[in-house]
């Protein structure tokens, strides 16, 4: 009976594929019609930077940036609120410790050079902080329970700083009569840069305390005993 | 064009190939594992959609709206993944709670083993399976006798 | 002034940073930002009203570039229902939260929740809205789950998983649409786009990933544990409110970007699932042991009326009478905005008094509570569509362009989903009047019950009474009498 059904299903799929695959196969037939790429890369030099991946994210749809920065901090937001970080792993022996101290350290400063390069080549403030996380992830696989994360209140700042900056960036050049997040001529670099750097913390922050996977404070305290755990709601 | 149809079709194809996984299997895992497959087919045919053919440049804007697409799909993950570890441990205390009343009676039936939940390097520490992980609110009469939601 | 439209997305979301930043004054911070998103939308809705439709395109580069927003009469009818029913909730959350560790926790999300609301009823670009629903979508989960019960946590497990499908069911479409027609921008793929086999694809795509999120019938199975499992100010949000979102869209893209392929037959289909929707979710409802699951599959037969509109919309031509269906359709929309959340809001006063919600047993809290009961029995008449809530008119006004176009076959199903209502909603008031001596206060908790009442009375007085507005900020001539 299941395996009928998943039988069913999987021919439903397929034809389902298959028409997807002509509208597909038709869509790229078409003549290409007008697109947005000769306009994005005609209009370049004023966005400021000379990526147009980190044109488009940080400037021609700057907002979308914003409100996926938002929806990061939703998603951990929602992670917090089911209870107290599980404690720990144990402490890693000599060698990888060793090794750890030596990764972490080369994980931030390669994601300090791709938040840098972004201007005008692949990187940005995405991958930046994806290192920046993955340098979290690690220390607290090491057996560092808060993950090189900081307390509760900074933490809090922390991950709200990338939507934070970037919305009152957007603000106050609403306030000042440029229209929300239209970067007055020449300033738009700096801009950009002061966005992309508190993103790329903040990303960085919100990946690790996601991969911690609670709230922080005592919960993550790593003692051995379990009995300070504090078992709240 | 056929470059282009090879690797947007490849993204369609994971796309039906996700859907399938999600709508079959009951694991949630595997559920996870599915839609994220199919995110990345449908992430697949927007790359292969910048590119049209060696005169015009690659389209930036599908580039980026994919890294967006990438965000999303990894906070909808984390969320997902911590839901089910509180799933987990609502469903193991309440399953705990069961044993411990039935050995009270029957003095026999031993609580369920813990099952672990992550694969890790190195060994988690002994804390994990103390019964503070069992939040008291677990153990509310609602969820050792839940309304079947679908009354 | 078009710039301003930004305000109902941005005053949230930085009310939602700030909360977070500051979980210890999260309560006074998302009560002010509450006030001020309320009023921004509300602004919005008025510069509407007195000037007409707003656009804007963000960081100055024009569209096809960047991302614009809009606001015509269908989006500001919505912002003004969400603001209105989402101060409101927030009013009532205070005082349900109180004290609570929940609080903190919730402030930030709710937040959140609202800016992705307003930003789905303002945005006119159609990646910009995936973004959209995507926080949509996470932060309502989020919301449903923060009771940590299990039941509450599988509901919201299944929810999110639904939720993601059908934001990467739309995005494909998406897709499609952009190849074929280079732009994401609504407006100007609705100037390019024909009547092609590619659009109709995007068109199926889009709409069944919406449908999906939206809960018509039969995808509607992750919708009543998930409402019914929340804390009574997040269902309130998920049923009025949230629900809406995707319906608005699907409104919003079916009527306007693929007028020229979305054609009788396919809107029928629409309509023959609301059909479903409205008989099965009246039966369930009626069959639901829990007052807050009675709630939420009546949610699913609100939500079937709407689709019944589709059917009717497609074989009118533009003229009065299809002004007219269009403007019952959001009439409705906007009535069960309101009397659902009343509902819901209601309900979570009385299971909080009596620790439980099963119907049958009722009766005694609910004449401790006469405000709350009086609420709940307002609600459910906008529900049932008695006059002279706006669901009589929107149901009139259904009936009557049945008629008209020959499609007689929708009348059994709104006469009969009626009746089931009316069922329903006197099965829960039935046991309210019982033979226990009533108090001779009317209202025992203020900040609680007030807004519950208030949400409840708008569905009938304010949209049944006055439904005049609603056709006039459509831009369409009078009400019908």
């Amino acid at each position: 009976m299941k395996r009928d059904l998943a039988l069913l299903l999987g021919i439903l799929l397929a034809l389902l594929a298959a028409l997807l695959l002509w509208a597909l196969h038709a869509t790229l037939a078409l003549e290409p019609g007008p697109r947005l790429a000769e306009l994005a890369s005609a209009r370049l030099e004023e966005t400021g930077v000379s990526n147009p991946v980190t044109a488009v994210l940080l400037n021609y749809r700057a907002y979308d940036t914003l409100l996926e920065l938002a929806v990061l901090l939703a998603a951990l937001l929602g992670i917090w609120s089911l209870g107290p970080a599980p404690a720990g792993y144990q402490r890693s022996g000599p060698a990888l410790a060793a090794l750890v101290d030596w990764i972490v350290p080369l994980a931030i400063l390669a994601g300090g050079y791709l938040l840098w390069v972004g201007g005008h080549a692949p990187g940005g403030a995405f991958q930046a902080g994806a290192l920046l996380g993955a340098a979290g992830v690690i220390l607290r696989l090491s057996g560092e329970p808060s993950a090189g994360l900081p307390g509760e209140p900074a933490q809090r700042w922390l991950v709200v700083l990338g939507a934070g900056v970037f919305a009152v960036v957007g603000g106050g050049l609403l306030a000042s009569g440029f229209g929300f997040l239209t970067y007055p001529p020449g300033q738009a670099k700096w801009l950009i840069l002061l966005i992309e750097s508190a993103a790329t913390v903040a990303i960085g922050v919100t990946l690790t305390a996601a991969y911690v996977g609670g709230r922080p404070g005592s919960g993550t305290a790593h003692n051995g005993t379990g009995q300070s755990r504090t078992v709240q709601r | 064009m056929s470059a282009q149809f090879l690797y947007g079709g490849a993204g369609i194809l994971l796309f039906a190939l996700g859907l399938w996984s999600l709508l079959v299997h009951e694991a949630l895992l595997r559920k996870l594992i599915a839609i994220n497959i199919a995110g990345g087919g449908v992430f697949h045919v927007f790359i292969a959609i910048a590119y049209r053919g060696d005169t015009a440049p690659p389209d930036p804007v599908p580039h980026a709206l994919v890294l967006t697409g990438i965000v999303v799909a990894v906070s909808a993950t984390a969320l997902v993944l911590a839901l089910h570890r509180r799933l987990e441990q609502a469903e193991e205390s309440a399953a705990d709670a069961e044993g411990r009343s039935e050995s009270a009676s029957a003095s026999s039936a031993a609580p369920p083993p813990r099952t672990p939940t992550e694969r890790t390097p190195t060994e988690r520490t002994p804390t994990e399976l103390t019964p503070a992980d069992l939040t008291p609110a677990d153990l509310t009469p609602e969820t050792l006798h839940p309304e079947t939601p679908h009354g | 002034m078009a710039d301003l439209l930004i305000l109902p997305v941005l005053v949230p979301l930085l009310g939602g940073l700030l909360a977070t930043a500051l979980p210890v004054r999260s309560a006074l911070v998302g009560t002010l930002a509450a006030l001020a998103t309320s009023l921004s939308g509300l602004g919005i809705t008025l510069l509407v009203w007195l000037h007409g439709d707003l656009g804007t395109v963000l960081g100055g580069w024009g569209v096809p570039l960047g991302i614009g927003l809009s606001a015509d009469g269908l989006s500001a009818a919505l912002l003004a229902m969400a603001s209105l029913v989402a101060l409101a909730i927030s009013i009532y959350a205070g005082s349900y939260f109180a004290g609570s560790a929940q609080a903190r926790h919730f402030w930030p999300l709710w937040l959140l929740l609202w800016s992705a609301l307003n930003g789905v009823f303002l945005a006119a670009d159609l990646f910009n809205l995936y973004v959209m629903l995507e926080l949509l979508g996470l932060s309502a989960a989020a919301l449903g789950a923060l009771t940590g019960k299990r039941e509450a946590i599988a509901a919201n497990l299944r929810y999110l998983l639904v939720g993601l499908l059908g934001s990467l069911t739309y995005l494909l479409g998406v897709a499609l649409l952009y190849t074929a027609y280079g732009t994401l921008d609504i407006g100007l793929l609705g100037e390019r786009l024909g009547p092609t086999p590619i659009a109709a694809t995007a068109l199926a795509l889009m709409v069944s990933g919406l449908a999906l999120k939206t809960a018509l019938f039969p995808l509607h199975f992750w919708l009543p544990p998930a409402h019914a499992n929340a804390p009574a100010p997040v269902s309130a949000a998920l049923s009025a409110l949230v629900v809406k979102a995707s319906f608005y869209l699907i409104l919003r893209l079916w009527t306007e970007l693929f007028a020229p392929i979305a054609d009788i037959g396919a809107a029928t289909l629409l309509g023959l699932l609301g059909a479903g929707a409205v008989l099965w979710g009246s039966w369930r409802a009626l069959r639901a042991q829990r007052l807050k699951l009675l709630a939420a599959y009546s949610t699913v037969a609100q939500i079937g009326y709407l689709f019944l509109f589709f059917p009717l919309l497609a074989s009118l031509p533009p003229g009065t009478a299809r002004d007219d269906l269009f403007a019952a359709c959001v009439l409705m929309a906007l009535t069960h905005g309101f009397a659902k959340a009343g509902f819901f809001l209601a309900a979570g006063l009385v299971q909080r008094k009596a620790g439980h919600d099963r119907i049958s047993e009722l009766g005694g809290v609910a004449q401790r509570m006469p405000a709350t009961t009086f609420s709940i029995a307002l609600a459910g008449s906008a529900l049932v569509g008695l006059p002279p809530s706006g669901s009589f008119i929107g149901k009139w006004v259904l009936m009557r362009g049945a008629f008209e176009t020959g499609q007689w076959w929708w009348l059994p199903v709104t006469v009969l989903g009626t009746l089931l209502a009316a069922a329903y909603v006197f099965r829960v008031l039935s046991r309210a009047f019982g033979l226990e001596p009533t108090p001779l206060q009317f209202v025992t908790n203020a900040r609680s019950e007030i807004p519950a009442l208030l949400l409840a009375f708008a569905s009938v007085a304010l949209l049944g009474l006055a439904a005049g507005p609603v056709w006039a900020i459509l831009g369409f001539g009078a009400a019908p009498a």
